[in-house]
């Protein structure tokens, strides 16, 4: 296909993309100088916005250290021994990535919080008049991110460990070298790429997080919640100002690793042969699994603790260590009141809209970026990317202030307070997560492939159904599943631009949160985890039956 | 051989995997100075016997002694091996001359004195300006020159290499094995080498030891190995040959094809479990040639294949019975379908049972 037809093809992906992704980001940066710099003088002048700047950093990098301290070695742990009980925690391991954000702060509320099953506990055992500790602050907030972001570190070191070559572990200790030398300067070195990957896909996470410091954060501000805070008290410059700044930040640490990353020379050799060493004594493999237990309990702990608070009777549990009663009753609500039953609907069309429209749009994007050469290919890949560098906060705010006039002269088109705002939102929150990985299925298509399908007179239409689809669908099963997980817990967004008409379902286990009626919030998480669960498995299966 | 003054040996070392025993009672001695290629079919267990000698994998059972000493259960990082990797584990994050004085660094030799003694090394393998380049960069012949270096700086006490040429394209293959049989002879330690390729071992080694199903099936110079080998497997293994039953007549042995029987003198397994069952004689192509057709004294057929190797040609005859014999010779003349006479023009010839 010529320069003529990918540009053809490219202009309306392009067209759609400057317009949701590129043009919000420039409204919000024109927003925050609509009266010059005054936005700006007050952002600097603000104490409150200075702490939330520093605390949002502070915050990302102590993330960044615990997710490494619990990641790595437990990677280390998985990756390089075999003991009973070893595959198992495996799959427990990556549970935590499982949990929607909002469900999870809302686990450990139930579990940490002051009248969490833990800590009402230990207060029981000790006989402490006042709870022994409080889940609130910035080290709440740590955490929590530590919690769920360290499979990210345990994730891509226990991929790149997988994939280490261990004859060059071999050659090392053939050559004198000691286990801890070997580590120092052979494994180490050769995991910088998966370490560093990991740390960045932790700080990004952890500068755009909203639930963590939106339930936990007490007296904390931090970027995130600050720029939602000032557009509800009207601020909406000052939001603009904040959410620039927000944006900067992340892209500041975005580029800071590309330039490490291209400081590096070699490329980490990828043939894997991973060899595990089965731990040897009785003693220490009975060690090893009761570890491994004790670790399987911690993390699953949330979770279970989510299903038991759903079938507690919505304000019976005051200060009683478990609930006291149960119900099945709030499911059943959720099922037969149509005003609880509507978030569920809304999330899940949501969703579903947001991740047919990322198929469509990232498998055309992916097929210009990876199998046509053509001009405009750059821009195509910072536009699907561009969304990832962006916490999401900022996206919605964008959006917001984008999306809320009716002005299509100017390209906006009113949008928010819509069923269609908080699907675009998705949309483009999708947009990273499919195309990476529909590029990453057409990458392994030999070019050569199309060139024989057409070759053998194939028209464009059947090398694209018979060759260029079937290599791209891998890519787009997984990338449509983590869309759409992602969509269907989504909060940031919702928080900005919900109305209550299209309310989705974290919004409403916040306002059931608020009321108390903790049962209920449970139930609906627990639904989210389901729902979570499923698309999973269906994904799974899709993927068999095509293999 | 005693297993002294700086000699590497085996002593009946087994390792099972399961119920799979994957080395099977193998005993070796390489003297220092030696070069031994251990060689066999893909599974027979030679890189695990190589990786038991490195102290990659322990023995179930059975003895590594270096000058005589037990180093069985002794770690690779206290041996002192210097050892080439198939695919060379070149370290890719470290320019050139860090991996040469990696086993340096380990050692705890300060930095100037490391990369100095690398370079030194480096020269010696032809790469002396080679020192701040990347691993990435090099070809594959110059990676293996690295990883031989890298294995040469720590002065080891033996040198074990896994298949060190089987990554190099034909051409680089047949200089560069001249060129390690030099350059290993130089060091004066053991070497065990492995290989899959018959043709590296013939030209590199001293000696070479034939493995099949982790057993050690004969152990010997290489035209031993051609010449007398101790069983029906060797001979299948090792050259070309093609194999026709024969008669024990004596010292000497009879064959027959298509009623015509000659006898030959013949060279026998030395006595013990070699000399059971079938007497069969080994026609190397290079111990026939062709006659022209109808001279006595020759077996005659027909040509059904040739193929020509530099100074001579390789021909398949088809004879009587059903027989097609390999037969190097000099004479060019012939193509396929052309009638041809086969004779024997080198005695003895080797007789195997089995």
């Amino acid at each position: 296909m010529n320069q003529k037809r990918s540009w053809l093809l490219a202009l309306p992906v392009l067209a759609l993309l400057l317009w949701t992704v590129a043009f919000p980001n420039v409204a919000v940066i024109a927003g925050s100088f609509e009266n010059g710099l005054g936005h700006w003088r007050e952002f600097l002048a603000s104490p409150t916005d200075r702490e939330a700047l520093t605390t949002s950093i502070v915050i990302s990098l102590a993330s960044v250290a615990a997710s490494l301290m619990i990641g790595v070695p437990l990677a280390f742990l998985l990756s390089r021994f075999e003991f009973p009980g070893r595959r198992i925690l495996r799959g427990v391991a990556t549970l935590p990535a499982a949990l929607p954000p909002l469900v999870g702060v809302i686990a450990f509320l139930f579990l940490y919080g002051e009248s969490g099953i833990v800590t009402r506990t230990v207060q029981t055992i000790f006989g402490m008049e006042e709870a022994p500790w409080r889940l609130t602050g910035v080290w709440a907030i740590i955490f929590v991110h530590a919690y769920t972001m360290y499979v990210y570190v345990f994730l891509f070191v226990s991929a790149g460990l997988e994939r280490f070559d261990t004859t060059l572990d071999e050659a090392a200790s053939g050559l004198g070298a000691s286990s801890w030398q070997r580590l120092r300067r052979v494994t180490l070195p050769l995991l910088t790429p998966a370490i560093a990957g990991s740390m960045l896909l932790v700080f990004m996470t952890s500068l755009g997080s909203f639930s963590a410091p939106y339930v936990f954060g007490g007296g904390i501000r931090v970027l995130s919640t600050q720029i939602v805070a000032s557009k509800l008290n009207g601020s909406l410059g000052l939001a603009y100002v904040e959410t620039t700044v927000l944006a900067l930040s992340a892209v500041a640490g975005l580029a800071l690793f590309r330039w490490l990353e291209r400081k590096r020379k070699y490329a980490s050799s990828g043939k894997g042969s991973a060899t595990r060493k089965t731990v040897g004594s009785r003693r220490a493999a009975t060690v090893a699994a009761v570890l491994s237990a004790l670790v399987v309990i911690v993390l699953i702990l949330p979770h279970l603790m989510v299903v038991l608070v759903s079938f507690a009777v919505d304000g019976a549990w005051t200060t009683q260590v478990l609930p006291p009663e149960y119900t099945l009753d709030n499911y059943r609500q959720l099922v037969t009141d149509s005003q609880l039953w509507r978030p569920i609907v809304n999330s899940v069309s949501m969703a579903a809209v947001a991740t047919a429209a990322n198929v469509v749009v990232c498998f055309v994007a992916a097929y210009l970026i990876v199998l046509r050469k053509f001009s405009g290919r750059r821009l195509l890949e910072i536009l699907v990317a561009l969304p990832w560098a962006i916490p999401a906060t900022a996206i919605a705010l964008g959006l917001a202030a984008t999306f809320n006039r009716n002005d299509p002269l100017s390209g906006r088109v009113l949008l928010v307070g819509t069923f269609w705002i908080l699907p675009l939102a998705y949309f483009i929150r999708g947009l990273p997560l499919v195309s990476t990985a529909v590029e990453g299925s057409l990458r392994q298509l030999d070019p050569s492939l199309e060139d024989a399908a057409r070759g053998l007179g194939a028209s464009w239409w059947l090398t694209m159904k018979r060759v260029v689809l079937p290599a791209a669908r891998p890519g787009l099963v997984a990338g449509a599943l983590l869309a759409a997980v992602t969509a269907v817990g989504e909060f940031v967004a919702g928080v900005v631009l919900y109305t209550h008409a299209n309310r989705p379902i974290s919004i409403e286990i916040l306002a059931q949160l608020r009321a108390l009626a903790f049962g209920t919030a449970a139930a609906y998480s627990v639904l989210l985890i389901a729902l979570v669960l499923i698309m999973t498995f269906a994904a799974r299966g899709l993927e068999e039956r095509m293999a | 051989m005693n297993g002294g003054s700086g000699a590497l040996a085996l002593r009946g070392v087994t390792r099972r995997f399961g119920e799979h025993a994957a080395v099977d009672d193998v005993s070796l001695d390489i003297p220092a100075g030696e070069l031994l290629a251990l060689i066999g079919a893909s599974g027979s267990g030679k890189t695990t016997t190589l990786r038991i000698t490195a102290g990659y994998e322990i023995a179930d059972s059975g003895q590594v002694l270096l000058d005589g000493k037990d180093i069985t259960s002794l770690p690779p990082q206290k041996r002192g091996f210097g050892m080439v990797f198939q695919h060379y584990a070149l370290f890719p994050h470290m320019p050139v001359e860090e991996n040469v004085a990696f086993g340096l660094e380990a050692r705890g030799v300060d930095r100037a004195t490391r990369l100095a003694r690398a370079r030194t090394v480096l020269e010696s393998v032809g790469l002396g300006g080679a020192g701040k380049r990347g691993i990435q960069s090099l070809s594959g012949g110059e990676q293996q020159r690295v990883a031989l270096a890298r294995a040469l700086v720590i002065e080891p006490r033996a040198l074990l290499l896994d298949e060190p040429l089987s990554n190099l394209d034909p051409t680089l293959r047949q200089s560069t094995r001249d060129e390690l049989r030099s350059m290993l002879h130089r060091v004066g330690v053991p070497a065990l080498f492995v290989t899959h390729d018959q043709e590296d071992a013939f030209a590199i080694a001293d000696r070479i030891a034939l493995l099949r199903n982790g057993r050690l099936l004969q152990v010997g110079k290489p035209e031993d190995l051609y010449d007398r080998p101790e069983s029906l497997e060797v001979a299948q293994f090792i050259g070309r040959a093609t194999i026709l039953p024969g008669e024990d007549a004596g010292d000497r042995v009879g064959v027959s094809v298509g009623g015509l029987r000659m006898e030959f003198a013949a060279t026998r397994p030395s006595a013990g479990s070699g000399r059971s069952g079938k007497t069969q004689v080994v026609l190397r192509p290079d111990a026939l040639d062709l006659t022209p057709a109808g001279e006595e004294n020759a077996w005659h057929g027909e040509v059904v294949n040739r193929r020509f190797t530099g100074g001579s040609a390789v021909y398949k005859v088809k004879l009587s019975d059903n027989i097609t014999v390999e037969v190097a010779s000099q004479n060019m003349q012939l193509r396929e379908g052309d009638a041809a006479g086969v004779k024997v023009v080198r005695e003895p010839l080797p007789v195997v049972y089995g």
